[in-house]
């Protein structure tokens, strides 16, 4: 059965990736579920809503308020990673979900796998007070149709012991100065490949690289490289974000690339750092929820969503987890929940700040232009092994 | 058996009671029905996911949507001989497994010989007490406990340097690793090598005695050969528990302490590339049923 259905999907994907390929002339991909109309309206609520989120994203503080107003029972199911994520929403057949909390590194997978269907952004009261980029983000708007909500985002930044360094780092080159060796440290997932591709693109213009995440042959093996000669300074790959906590405090690693969350750990804990994002810019991370393409209670999806958009709730969640909320907005509640905690998050920031952020998407085939020369995904990963050693 | 039973009387009345009857006279039967379910747990559980195990690290995966795709290919097999950074992860984790097999064996074997032999029973059982212990705190909390003792600011750079010494700056290396496997799986060595050790005969070591040898020529013809089974049972847990561990590579290991493990681990839950993952897996499968083997023909089986 569940054989069947996987074969079956990749037969469809093949067709369709096929039919477009030998119509339009260009390798454009065009989502299976592009065509699907969204809802016009919200009705009433189905009285139950199944999520698939990361944890903490559905607490009971802000869960709870929302039961109560819409009748709509919430169930939550925490995945560790972007990766779980994508399993979860593509393992038996879909239909169980409504929706999840995916990263731009999941985005295009949950899209081009047919896993989500495009959403109406008109349903959603506060979409017009998002930050301009989050209302299209390449990672989830694709030729104009939304497959998800902008939910969160955070940038990745360079964190570093202010004892050690008495004049903060400007460039991302100090994580590869072989003066650092034995004291960096970096995050223990592929999509790091992309920090180093930012850098080349400023520090190697020769390269060519535009974007971050579309690499060709050999812009990729220049990066690569770049990484293989870093494995000599890095005394460990982080592997979550309280490992990197632990070896800061300790000694361990005096400078490596970070989420704020780690930044406003260490420094609550009296630690002697600061973060920075340097003149080449950062990668970040931006959270959607995306609705499955069998979602059983669209409405409660739609209500959640809605829910989730408000200044209140995406203040209380940027607070609970540590990262930004993508509505303008929330900056005053965040405020009024915790003094100096927007400036903290660069809620307060510009667009040409968000700007600066590179963030994660899927690596695929098809680069920008058009062209099949990008390294996919699947590449990255096995590079990422070989890198680690 | 079969023949002798048909030979007895039949019982009397054997019909009120049809099945017992049936059983007795044919022994195998029962035997058939009481393993039945053993049997099938064992055959589905264990031996078909082997088997899927197997025929999924023959297929592959869409690169994009991670999905799938069963196409028969030997591709993953291919990679794992011929990308170099496969065969270090493999050769560093049969290794360091060896390492600690080796470390434990050495640091067990004195200690099972103290306990068997010289402790007095209320020693013993302390003794005991003191090796089972550990194994009543999470796996976890033994690892970070470790790491406190080894990171830059921890105890054992505390200790050096309050006596003068530099700082041994072995956190997050492949020797932390050696370290904390090698206490971590202690226990699984010191109890078969006590078990094999408790049972070697008085008797052969007071011939031994007799005829002239002394302490470490009986230990070393007599007690040692006896106890070696005990001690290769041991082995077996503490190089496969090696082997499978990829949790205390990613808490104390550092740059380059990749195991096999990490690489499943990264292919399932990053990846999702199952496939090679099952590839993957299918190499320590390997290795221990050459273990296993040579273990049965040291007789570890019978000290179990």
């Amino acid at each position: 059965m569940k054989f069947g259905a996987v074969v079956a999907v990749a037969v469809l994907l093949a067709t369709a990736c096929g039919s477009t390929n030998t119509t339009t002339g260009t390798k454009h991909r065009v989502p299976p579920t592009a065509n699907m109309k969204p809802l016009d309206k919200v009705g009433a609520g189905e009285g139950a809503l199944n999520l698939i989120a990361w944890e903490g994203y559905v607490d009971d503080s802000w869960k709870k308020p929302f039961q109560d107003a819409t009748g709509c029972q919430v169930h939550a199911q925490y995945a560790g990673s972007s990766d779980e994520m994508v399993s979860l929403m593509q393992n038996g057949g879909g239909g169980q979900w409504d929706m999840v909390s995916a990263s731009g590194d999941a985005d295009l997978r949950l899209i081009y796998g047919g896993d989500v269907k495009p959403m109406n952004d008109k349903l959603i009261p506060d979409f017009g007070s998002f930050q301009t980029y989050f209302k299209n983000p390449g990672y989830n708007t694709i030729d104009g149709i939304h497959y998800g909500i902008s939910l969160q985002w955070g940038p990745n930044v360079l964190l570093y012991n202010t004892n050690k360094f008495k004049i903060a780092p400007t460039s991302w080159s100090a994580v590869y100065d072989p003066a650092n060796k034995g004291v960096v440290t970096a995050y223990d997932y592929p999509i790091t490949i992309a920090d180093a591709a930012l850098y080349l693109s400023k520090s190697q213009p020769s390269l060519g690289i535009k974007d971050p995440y579309e690499l060709t042959k050999k812009q990729f093996d220049a990066t690569v490289a770049l990484l293989m000669t870093q494995r000599q300074l890095i005394k460990k790959y982080w592997p979550s974000a309280s490992e990197e906590i632990s070896m800061f405090q300790n000694g361990d690693a005096f400078i490596g690339a970070a989420w704020p969350y780690q930044t406003i750990q260490l420094k609550a804990a009296g630690a002697p750092v600061a973060d920075t994002i340097p003149s080449e810019g950062a990668t970040g991370w931006g959270d959607t929820w995306m609705l499955a393409t069998k979602a059983p209670h669209p409405n409660c999806a739609y209500l959640w969503t809605q829910y989730v958009s408000t200044p209140k709730i995406q203040a209380e969640q940027a607070l609970f987890f540590g990262e930004t909320p993508v509505n303008s907005k929330a900056c005053a509640e965040m405020e009024a929940q915790s003094a100096g905690s927007c400036a903290q998050y660069h809620a307060n920031e510009p667009g040409t700040y968000i700007d600066t952020i590179h963030f994660w998407k899927t690596p695929e085939t098809t680069c920008a232009d058009g062209s099949e020369n990008c390294i996919p995904y699947d590449q990255w990963v096995s590079a990422w092994t070989t890198i680690k050693g | 058996m079969a023949v002798e039973a048909v030979r007895r009387p039949r019982p009397k009345g054997g019909g009120a009671v049809p099945f017992a009857a049936l059983f007795w006279r044919l022994p195998w039967l029962r035997s058939l029905l009481l393993l039945t379910p053993p049997l099938a747990w064992f055959v589905v559980i264990y031996f078909a996911s082997l088997v899927l195990l197997l025929i999924t690290a023959f297929w592959t995966t869409d690169p994009f949507t991670t999905q799938v795709v069963q196409v028969w290919n030997t591709n993953n097999f291919e990679r794992i001989v011929n990308e170099p950074v496969y065969r270090d992860i493999v050769g560093r984790t049969v290794l360091l497994a060896a390492l600690v097999t080796l470390t434990d064996a050495v640091l067990a074997f004195p200690f099972a010989y103290y306990m068997a032999r010289v402790a007095s029973r209320r020693v013993q059982t302390l003794l005991f007490a003191a090796v089972l212990l550990p194994l009543w705190a999470s796996y976890l909390a033994r690892v970070y406990a470790w790491i406190l003792i080894l990171n830059h600011s921890g105890l054992l750079n505390w200790s050096l340097q309050s006596i003068g010494l530099p700082p041994a700056n072995i956190g997050y290396t492949n020797i932390a690793m050696w370290v904390v496997f090698s206490y971590i799986w202690l226990p699984f060595m010191i109890i078969p090598t006590y078990a094999a050790l408790e049972r070697v005969p008085e008797s052969l070591i007071e011939a031994s005695a007799d005829l002239g040898a002394r302490r470490w020529r009986t230990i070393r013809d007599i007690v040692l050969p006896l106890a070696l089974p005990g001690v290769v049972a041991g082995s077996i847990f503490t190089f496969s528990l090696t082997l499978g561990d990829y949790i205390t590579p990613v808490l104390v290991g550092g740059a380059g302490s990749t195991f096999i493990g990490n690489v499943v681990f990264s292919n399932i839950g990053i990846a999702n590339n199952i496939p090679f993952a099952a590839a993957l897996s299918t190499i320590p499968v390997a290795i221990m049923a050459v273990y296993l083997f040579i273990a049965q023909r040291l007789g570890a089986f019978e000290a179990l």
